[in-house]
């Protein structure tokens, strides 16, 4: 395999698992607070949602000329990569509370139970829209992630073998705890998504633009080191920073 | 109207997210690397500096409106 296509297959990976564990806890608290029923009608309709969005992107990105689809896919890589990789360095220096499943949990359970119950069609309709909502949310970050690393890569089912591994890893363990997986390594996780994006986003759009990487693919080797050292040195410099400025 | 503005919205936090000046800094880092491309002069060394520089200043903007 490919340094590129294993760099692929691990983002899709990395990304899809980091936004399934994020649903997994809303379709949790939906089913546990407002029934089972409700919560797994609302994953199925979110589902067969994102399987309409696949099916009407997936093969219209594959009639795009290469270089202008890399030059598209990877400016918004690099816009939405910036945005990870910006809030994972803010946790990671102490700017940003770490992102909790727990608490997020109890909060989403809290306001689950709360809510007043409106049944339709014998469905709790709080419940399905709350594991509605959530799964389609982080379901079209996974679409848009598969879709456009698949698509300017060239392979569309590499990187859905990577984002289906993660779903059922995701899956076969919530099923077995029905609990939010807390001890997933998350913030860790996520930066590493960031870092993923923001290198294949630099790689691509860079290429789109014209400019020939020195070596071809293996040169992602080289700009993930770059990012991920620049990374590393910005965590530091705000930790040190923010540790400076609070008073003794 | 009040659908289409929402899906709009949507879809501005979905791509752009926070800081909107990463995505103009971004465009302007693609469009100088064109530009030395067209003019048969190596480019790609433009981006990856040109992002490490707006991944800091959306830090710091981050950081003074926090």
């Amino acid at each position: 395999m490919s340094t590129g296509n294993a760099f692929l297959v691990l983002s899709a990976f990395l990304a899809s698992g980091v936004e399934m564990v994020e649903a997994l806890t809303i379709v949790l608290a939906a089913g546990l607070a407002r029934g089972w029923r409700s919560a797994l009608a609302g994953l199925g309709a979110a589902t067969l949602a994102l399987a309409v969005v696949i099916a009407a992107l997936g093969p219209a990105l594959t009639h795009i000329p290469l270089q202008a689809l890399r030059l598209v896919v990877g400016a918004l890589l690099l816009v939405f990569g910036l945005q990870w990789l910006r809030k994972a360095i803010l946790r990671a220096s102490g700017y940003k509370d770490l992102h909790d499943e727990d608490a997020i949990f109890a909060r989403e359970l809290a306001e689950a139970r709360g809510a007043a119950s409106v049944e339709r069609a014998g469905i709790d309709w709080y419940g399905f829209t709350l594991a509605f909502k959530g799964v389609l949310l982080e379901g079209l970050e996974v679409v848009f992630i598969v879709l456009t690393f698949g698509s300017a890569q060239g392979s569309i089912p590499l990187a859905a073998a990577g984002a289906g591994g993660a779903l059922v890893l995701v899956a076969g363990v919530g099923v077995a705890v029905r609990a939010p997986l807390a001890r997933v390594p998350e913030n860790a996780m996520k930066f590493a998504v960031g870092v993923m994006l923001t290198t294949f986003g630099i790689f691509w759009s860079a290429e789109g633009a014209g400019a020939h990487w020195p070596g071809s693919d293996a040169s992602l080797l080289g700009v993930l080191g770059f990012v991920v050292l620049s990374s590393f040195l910005l965590v530091r410099l705000l930790r040190r920073e923010r540790l400076e400025t609070v008073p003794a | 109207m009040r659908r289409l503005e929402a899906f709009g919205r949507f879809w501005w936090d979905f791509v752009i997210g926070d800081d909107w000046l990463v995505a103009v800094l971004v465009g302007a880092g693609i469009g100088a690397t064109a530009i030395l491309a067209a003019a048969h002069v190596a480019a790609w060394w433009l981006l990856p500096l040109a992002v490490l520089l707006v991944l800091w200043i959306s830090l710091r903007r981050a950081i003074r409106s926090a």
